[in-house]
């Protein structure tokens, strides 16, 4: 089926499967009860999970096939994220010709910096790739405040000289990103008992562009081209031994993981119009990393996973107090109850990312395919079938 | 001219942090080979050091003052420090002045052994792993150590102030035969970056002059060799790993009144350090010690108004640019040996 597997067609439908009932999956919990905060279902947060999966979906080709790891990858995200508030100060508000500009300067940006960094490999090429997004996020910072805005970011005015479109509505706001006039920020509720699902325009968008995004994945991951990289990665030596430049492979696994960057910034700028030079700091950058690592690099859906795990931990998870953990706690005898609570507080919280960072070394240190092989050691300790059997070509752990 | 002096001067200080930074990943690199992300993380961790010991210099209990009343007409409560009680006053206060640099006697044993826990607990296993592995799970444990030291100190700087006697600045331009006030320089800096080339020459003296240096030295060249003349290199790189985290963290301890440590000052200096060792060249230690000091006067140059009015943002980003050129013009960096990571 479109030119897929058996097993890569199912995975695709799986992962449609989840974007599209995300709003309900995300929301197990009724309104109002105790649990309610570990719903994850509205908007801002489905958006960023999806959005963030490109990003790590597109990372994922450049340093899960090749092996190339890039400090860096912000940079492209934030060219992306500017290049769609431009077009939205000056072309329209249609949120389609943002998303392709957006793509298309990441995707020149990446070909100019990948072109240089890649005459370097391994940690060369990691510092050249970092040094190259500080530059481009210092540059931002200061220098290219006219057309970055600076350090309050990149935002729209009221008197936008909009090509197609008005500067402003006829209330005098500033319009809104929209796809031919259904408004980005738009959702649907719908109340189900005491349950509220919340179907918002821009996170079917959003997630139509990531099932775009993984389909494309897949096909680069099954496809020549991405045997090849896999050759890089395993030995590039005996690769140009046998007559084939491998530069050209790694260059483009840049570019197009660049676009990947690039998407996903245009479509956070359509989400929230406006873009800021900390997207591009290293941390950002460090991010993406953590997340395709995560999840397991050189998977196909590791990089979707580890990104709504972080994402999730990042915006629920954080919000657990002190007072929660005690009234989770509260069954336990007064002291056991604060000893308890002591001893979890650090952990998540305000300390989620201690949590992260702990459970990151675990996993670099003991399953280096990341959570998806975890999955699988799990899934081979239940399944009758040998190891290697149980193991799809799909999922090979990264090294 | 005097401009042209002040500019190093200010570079000095940056630079010399830089340097002891850079020269320890060099020598875990160049022993270990290992690329530790984690080295700012124990920068930070020296700095915070100096923050634990003027805290605990300053413990104090509460002791009722009759001869004194508060607003309502009771008998005041002040803090006397417990040191007060050990050596009287006048002592007690010197000692707490002079938290910074007694930090440096205490922070020596506290790095090496973190170093030591780190290069057993963690980094042993890493040896054969691929670069990208180390950068990883280093790059992790760094998350864990700055999210540790945020819960215990906060997210806001601490200050810390250097001793009485090293407060202020003083007129540096007049000693050269300059105006007065033409340049004017901290005298904590001048002190940090004579502790800086005191440390590096220490390192290098260790490492050049004594029988141990010898064999680290011997080791980096050929590890294999070495291990069969029956010599256990493992353990002395673990040494070595030690060493360089001691060196980190009083590089921390003496930054600490320079800048408030806060718990991300690591992660801010990890980057340009390795930006550093990458220029100086991998596994080169006077490459890395000397491209700290360049690229700190660098950066202070760059930073002088005059070149920024004709390169807008230069000071920004002059040493990424810089690394970036000697990167793609001299694969090795500027001092680095033939064939020691060229790929």
């Amino acid at each position: 089926m479109l030119g897929l597997e058996k097993k890569d067609f199912r995975l695709l439908l799986i992962v449609i499967g989840l974007t599209m009932f995300a709003p309900f999956i995300l929301n197990p919990f009724p309104e109002g009860s105790e649990m309610a905060q570990f719903n994850a279902g509205y908007p801002d947060l489905m958006q960023r999970f999806v959005i963030f999966g490109i990003f790590a979906i597109g990372f994922n080709i450049l340093f899960g096939l090749t092996g190339y790891l890039s400090f860096g990858h912000a940079a492209f995200l934030g060219a992306g994220s500017y290049g769609a508030v431009w077009m939205f100060k000056l072309l329209s508000m249609n949120v389609l010709p943002a998303i392709a500009i957006s793509v298309v300067i990441a995707g020149l940006f990446s070909l100019i910096i990948g072109f240089i960094s890649l005459r370097r490999s391994g940690i060369y090429f990691s510092i050249l790739t970092l040094a190259f997004a500080q530059m481009s996020f210092a540059l931002a910072y200061s220098v290219l405040t006219p057309i970055t805005g600076g350090e309050t970011g990149l935002q729209l005015a009221l008197d936008d000289p909009r090509i197609f479109g008005v500067s402003q509505t006829a209330t005098g706001n500033i319009p809104v990103p929209a796809l031919f006039g259904l408004e980005m920020r738009s959702s649907f509720e719908w109340e189900v008992g005491a349950w509220l699902f919340t179907f918002n325009t821009g996170y079917y968008l959003a997630a139509a562009f990531m099932i775009f995004a993984f389909y494309m994945s897949i096909r680069i991951f099954r496809s020549p081209f991405g045997m090849m990289l896999r050759a890089i990665k395993s030995n590039q030596t005996r690769m140009s031994y046998t007559g084939l430049n491998a530069r050209p492979y790694t260059l483009a696994a840049f570019v197009i993981s660049g676009m990947y960057a690039g998407l996903a910034g245009g479509l956070m700028a359509s989400m929230d119009p406006l873009a800021g030079a900390e997207r591009m700091q290293w941390t950002a950058s460090g991010e993406v990393v953590l997340m395709t690592i995560l999840g397991g690099a050189g998977t196909l859906i590791g990089p979707v996973l580890g990104a709504g795990m972080i994402k999730y931990f990042e915006n629920i998870f954080s919000k657990i107090n002190e007072t929660i953990l005690h009234t989770w706690f509260s069954f336990l005898p007064d002291g056991l109850e604060d000893i308890v609570v002591a001893m979890i507080y650090p952990f998540i919280g305000k300390g989620w990312h201690l949590t992260l960072g702990i459970v990151f070394m675990l996993v670099v240190i003991f399953l280096p395919g990341g959570l998806v092989q975890g999955g699988q050691k799990v899934a081979g300790l239940f399944s009758r079938k040998k190891p290697e059997d149980a193991k799809p070509n799909a999922t090979e752990p990264a090294e | 001219m005097d401009q042209f002096i002040l500019q190093i001067l200010n570079g000095l200080d940056k630079g010399s942090a830089y340097a002891l930074i850079a020269l320890g990943l060099t020598l875990i690199f160049g022993t270990l080979g290992v690329v530790n992300f984690a080295h700012g993380a124990l920068f930070m961790l020296g700095a915070f050091v100096a923050v634990t010991v003027s805290n605990l210099l300053t413990l104090s209990h509460k002791v009722v003052d009759n001869t004194r009343t508060d607003f309502l007409g009771n008998p005041l409560q002040v803090d006397v420090p417990y040191l007060y009680d050990l050596f009287g006053q006048t002592t007690g206060d010197a000692i707490i002045d002079w938290a910074v640099p007694i930090s440096i006697v205490i922070a020596i044993p506290i790095m090496v052994s973190i170093g030591f826990i780190m290069e057993r607990g963690l980094i042993k296993h890493f040896y054969k792993r691929p670069h990208a592995d180390q950068i990883l799970v280093t790059f992790g444990l760094a998350i864990v150590i700055q999210e540790i030291v945020k819960y215990f100190y906060g997210a806001n700087p601490i200050p810390t102030p250097a001793p009485e006697a090293f407060v202020g600045s003083f007129d540096f331009g007049v000693i050269l035969g300059f105006d007065p006030n033409a340049i004017i320089y901290p005298y904590w800096r001048l002190v940090y970056f004579f502790f800086s080339i005191i440390i590096i020459g220490a390192v290098f003296a260790f490492l050049q002059f004594t029988t141990f240096g010898m064999v680290v030295r011997a080791g980096m060249a050929d590890r294999e060799t070495v291990g069969i003349l029956g010599i256990d290199i493992d353990k002395r790189f673990t040494i070595m790993f030690g060493i360089a985290a001691a060196v980190a963290g009083l590089a921390g301890v003496m930054y600490a009144p320079i800048n408030s440590p806060n718990y991300h000052m690591g992660m801010d200096f990890l980057v340009l350090s390795f930006v550093v060792v990458v220029v100086g060249g991998m596994g080169s230690l006077p490459g890395a010690v000397a491209a700290g000091f360049l690229l700190g006067i660098l950066e202070s140059f760059a930073s002088m108004s005059q070149v920024i009015d004709i390169l807008p943002g230069i000071n920004q980003i002059i040493i990424y640019l810089v690394a970036i050129i000697i990167l793609l013009t001299r694969p090795r960096g500027l001092m680095g040996r033939k064939g020691v990571m060229e790929e």
